[in-house]
């Protein structure tokens, strides 16, 4: 069943949401022992929330597009009296004060919240090991990453913990998971999410995105937290679109661009997976633009030294003075030895690279050569895109150059970690709405995806175009991996 | 070879928002420890700035009103470094692209107009408050995020009087235009002043020492002036000065270095990813430069050119808004120049006198300064004698009386002598007569002697007497 089936059965009364709640945890409760994607698991509450939906619909009164769906939601957004600790022991034990915007939207649209998913911690990662809860592995393939930093909410979602789930994007953070684990994720345009609630990673970069099995899942997920937030600077008014109806509508006429110098570095496989999905989109009536990005090459070290530069600032409230992790108190500690001996303690090894890294970009002396440049080059980034979407109307490409990788493969080699984000982050820099879209099984029954990039506030377009891709897929069933796990378990 | 003092001041003055500058909760001053206070203000995980857009509102016409160029274009930064009393590990402030550049104010320190350049007026949120008490230390997060801006002055002035009227004249603005309260003992306007030395002559500035922790205009003239001699003093010996920052201590009357430690901050400025540039409209610019009231130089040239007053007396009453409105209010309708003079002393005088030592502050009097203005008007016109003036005053100011009530007995009590009472003139002759020799002393030329004469006559009237018409009669029953 689909997100949308589940959400049908249940306005028509035919489904109790309280079945799909319990359903859901009962699947958490057999499977996660093998994914370790959850970190909090709020039944009560969500039971709650469900028998609530339960009510209205008995007592007919109106419910919201998404009354008695379970989902799970990305442990970097703050759901009010839950623990909020965005993978890090710097946050152990800190419970949010109140909801994000897009939480209270969710919960206006009657969204079962099962709780909070595994990530990178403070989402620096793209494979969702630097979690302090451990790595999450991927449901295709127990010895493999589910991709980061969104990893817990992608591979709740491909398990089946629900039907959707929250996960934000910096560089590729909802899409790359997606991608691995066999899912829709979508950056939306930057400001078309309210961050309001959402532990900052790099300001201007961050979007919260939807993650369900299918893109008009997705589409529905979005309609619901898209749109403007009084609580956030950058939040944009623009109208928002008949996401779900893009999906119905046909690509003839299209303008589909191919960038060619994304196509040299991907394995075999996905390289295939794009040109397929390419040749298919032309088969439909689509047109076929070739498309340069001729600094494209830059997106990655420009995007880490901006996100870095940011997160260095973003994580200094982590001080250990009014919440979060403090050390203990020795009698030779000064206010300076008492803070940086909390925040060794509390941030795990990548984030304090980060930070140092970032602090490093930022100093006197450097700013011009490093954080200023890197400024610089993402208006480049931006202009090519823009040129690009001049020419047509979605760029097709990759959205990881292979599937999933194994777990630990790039532990002691950041910089080739750093590599993989390389067709995500242009998006990111430029502000645009990116959609990873499945695109069936690998050679080593690993799932493939193709990522689709469109101009400011189309994501319509990305949603008329996934659709389609989506189409002519079979869709996957259910990861064969986890399944025999959980046979094997039993 | 003589010394030339140079100086530039950097003025943070607090905007009186309701609300802080990016955050919902209360910006009023003090309030029980952490009660003013939002998850914003807390530093909170995911708590973003929106700004208050009262608070640009105020920033622009504080800009307006000191000939700056306000900007449509201005950027918002973060200015990073730890401490427990700033919650976000960075404070917002305006960085390379201020709200207001290139601005100035004209002030008179005694000796002719001179013209300060102001560089920039630029918006940040103030810090919370750390306390260090036995037992541990404290932060109090109600002043974290209150709206500030930071004026800053060209290195203009050349003495500490400059810099005090400089200060008074941006005081008083800012508390006409209503962005300020201009309060310096809870911090509200205070002061940074970086002061240099050279001979005068000398084209290049020499190197300069900014002074903090300065909290009253007495403290500014004074640190300025211990500050200054102590680097005539280095040079003198030989020694360089060391640009540094230092603390004015009050109570021992000198500035000492702050710690090498605390002044090695590189502070990593950049663009802050939660606040799009700040783009003001050009009609909400001219909308708000139109709600600009008369501003203290207009008003006190006004006071000077319409009303005949000294330029002293009108520096005095324009000082803030509300005494200068208050004197016109009770000047009323009859505005010569006579009475304009004479009423103004009036109230800086003789009433503020009385009132300074009463109970009672402006606020309570306010409402009867039409029964005041009558009081002035009867002793102008020697109707109430000097003692009797102050003898309605204080039993009008006194805590228990109702104000009103209290003018209106002293009126019907005052019992002044009237000047054709024959009486007057059988008194004066009585005391001339018992006094032979004092009237000698008088008109062999100790002309002082009037005064004695005066004392006797009012000695016997208990006071109610015009003395000037006493002088009068007394100087011609001497003279003829």
């Amino acid at each position: 069943m689909t997100l949308i089936e589940c959400a049908s059965a249940i306005a028509a009364g035919s489904l109790s949401a309280l079945d799909a709640t319990n359903a859901a945890l009962a699947r958490i409760e057999s499977a996660d022992v093998h994914l370790n994607a959850m970190v909090h698991v709020d039944a009560a509450g969500a039971r709650a929330q469900a028998t609530a939906v339960d009510e209205a619909v008995a007592a007919g009164q109106p419910i919201g597009p998404l009354a008695g769906v379970p989902i799970t939601i990305k442990d970097l957004i703050a759901v009010g009296g839950q623990p909020l600790t965005a993978g890090s022991n710097m946050l152990a034990g800190y419970v949010a004060p109140r909801d994000a915007s897009v939480i209270a939207r969710l919960r206006a649209a009657g969204a079962v919240l099962l709780g909070k998913t595994s990530l990178d911690e403070f989402a620096m990662g793209s494979t969702n090991e630097t979690a302090a809860t451990g790595p999450v592995r991927n449901p295709w393939g127990l010895d493999r990453v589910p991709g980061g930093s969104s990893g817990g909410s992608a591979a709740a979602v491909a398990a089946g913990y629900g039907y959707g789930s929250l996960g934000t994007d910096t560089g590729g953070s909802v899409r790359l998971p997606a991608a691995f684990c066999g899912v829709v994720g979508l950056k939306p345009t930057y400001g078309r999410v309210s961050r309001s609630g959402v532990v900052a990673y790099a300001s201007s970069l961050d979007q919260v995105g939807p993650m369900a099995a299918t893109v008009r899942d997705t589409a529905r997920l979005f309609s619901v937290i898209a749109g403007p937030c009084a609580a956030d600077a950058t939040s944009r008014s623009e109208p928002i679109g008949d996401y779900e109806a893009a999906c119905e509508l046909p690509v003839a006429g299209l303008r589909v661009g191919l960038v060619h110098s994304w196509l040299a570095g991907l394995s075999p496989e996905v390289h295939r997976a794009v040109m397929t999905t390419y040749d298919a989109l032309l088969a439909a009536g689509a047109t076929g633009a070739a498309i340069e990005l001729p600094h494209a090459h830059l997106a990655v070290p420009a995007y880490y030294l901006i996100a870095m530069s940011e997160a260095s600032a973003n994580l200094a409230r982590y001080d250990g003075v009014r919440y979060g992790h403090r050390a203990e108190l020795h009698s030779s500690d000064t206010l300076d030895t008492l803070y940086a001996r909390s925040r060794a303690e509390g941030f795990g090894p990548e984030v304090q690279r980060r930070i140092v890294m970032g602090t490093w970009a930022l100093s006197s002396g450097y700013y011009d050569a490093y954080y200023d440049r890197a400024c610089r080059v993402r208006r480049l980034v931006h202009d090519d895109l823009q040129t690009a979407l001049s020419a047509c109307d979605v760029i097709l490409g990759p959205t990881a150059p292979s599937a999933a990788w194994p777990l630990g493969a790039h532990t002691h080699d950041p910089i080739a970690a750093y590599q993989m984000d390389i067709y995500t982050t242009a998006a990111n820099l430029a502000g645009l709405p990116a959609m990873s879209v499945p695109v069936g099984l690998g050679d080593e029954g690993l799932p493939l995806a193709v990522q689709l990039i469109a101009g400011s506030f189309k994501e319509t377009t990305l949603f008329q175009v996934g659709a389609a891709v989506e189409q002519r897929q079979e869709r996957l069933s259910g990861p064969a991996a986890l399944q025999a796990a959980i046979a094997g378990g039993q | 070879m003589a010394w030339e003092l140079v100086i530039g001041l950097e003025v943070h003055a607090q905007l009186r928002t309701e609300s802080k500058l990016f955050g919902p909760a209360s910006a009023a001053f003090g309030g029980a420890p952490n009660s003013h206070v939002d998850a914003v203000s807390l530093g909170l995980p995911g708590a973003l700035p929106v700004l208050n857009k009262e608070a640009v509102r105020m920033a622009a016409i504080a800009g307006l009103a000191t000939n700056c160029e306000v900007q449509r274009h201005s950027v918002f930064a973060r200015k990073n470094y730890f401490y427990p009393d700033l919650p976000k590990g960075y404070q917002i402030s305006q960085f390379d692209k201020p709200i207001c550049l290139a601005g100035h104010l004209d002030i008179d320190a005694g000796e002719g107009p001179r013209r300060i350049r102001i560089t920039r007026i630029h918006m940040e949120e103030d810090a919370g408050k750390s306390s260090h008490r036995a037992g541990g230390s404290y932060v109090d997060l109600n002043r974290a995020g209150v709206p500030l801006i930071e004026i800053v002055s060209e290195p203009d002035l050349r003495s500490a009087d400059e810099a005090v009227a400089y200060l008074k004249e941006l005081r008083a603005i800012l508390i006409y235009i209503g962005v300020n309260d201009g309060n310096l003992e809870e911090g509200s306007f205070r002061c940074d002043a970086n002061v240099s030395v050279r001979r005068v002559g000398q084209t290049t500035l020499g190197t300069r020492c900014e002074i903090k922790n300065l909290n009253s205009f007495r403290g500014i003239r004074d640190a300025i002036g211990y500050e200054s001699a102590r680097q005539i003093r280095q040079i003198t010996a030989g020694e360089t000065i060391i640009q540094q920052t230092r603390l004015w201590d009050v109570d021992k009357g000198r500035t000492a270095a702050m710690r090498s430690k605390e002044q090695a901050h590189d502070y990593r400025y950049f663009p802050d990813p939660d606040l799009p540039p700040l783009l003001i409209a050009a009609e909400d610019l001219t909308a708000w430069a139109a709600t600009i009231p008369e501003l203290p130089a207009q008003r006190r040239s006004r006071f000077v050119s319409d009303l005949g007053l000294d330029t002293e007396m009108a520096r005095l009453l324009c000082e803030d808004p509300e005494t200068a409105d208050r004197y016109e209010r009770t000047l009323g309708q009859d505005q010569s120049p006579e009475r304009a003079r004479s009423l103004a002393s009036f109230l800086t005088g003789r009433l503020a006198g009385a009132l300074n030592k009463s109970e009672r502050s402006w606020a309570d009097i306010d409402t009867a300064m039409t029964q005041l203005a009558e009081v002035h008007d009867q002793w102008r016109d020697g109707k109430l004698s000097n003692k009797m003036l102050t003898d309605v005053l204080v039993a009008a100011f006194a805590a228990d009386a109702s104000f009103a009530d209290a003018l209106e007995s002293a009126r019907d009590h005052t019992g002044l002598i009237e000047q054709d009472d024959g009486a007057l003139d059988d008194m004066l002759a009585a005391i001339i007569a018992a006094n032979p020799g004092q009237v000698a002393a008088y008109r062999s030329g100790k002309h002082k002697l009037i005064g004695f004469f005066v004392g006797q006559v009012m000695r016997q009237l208990q006071g109610k007497a015009n003395a000037k018409v006493v002088n009068a009669k007394l100087k011609a029953l001497l003279d003829g």
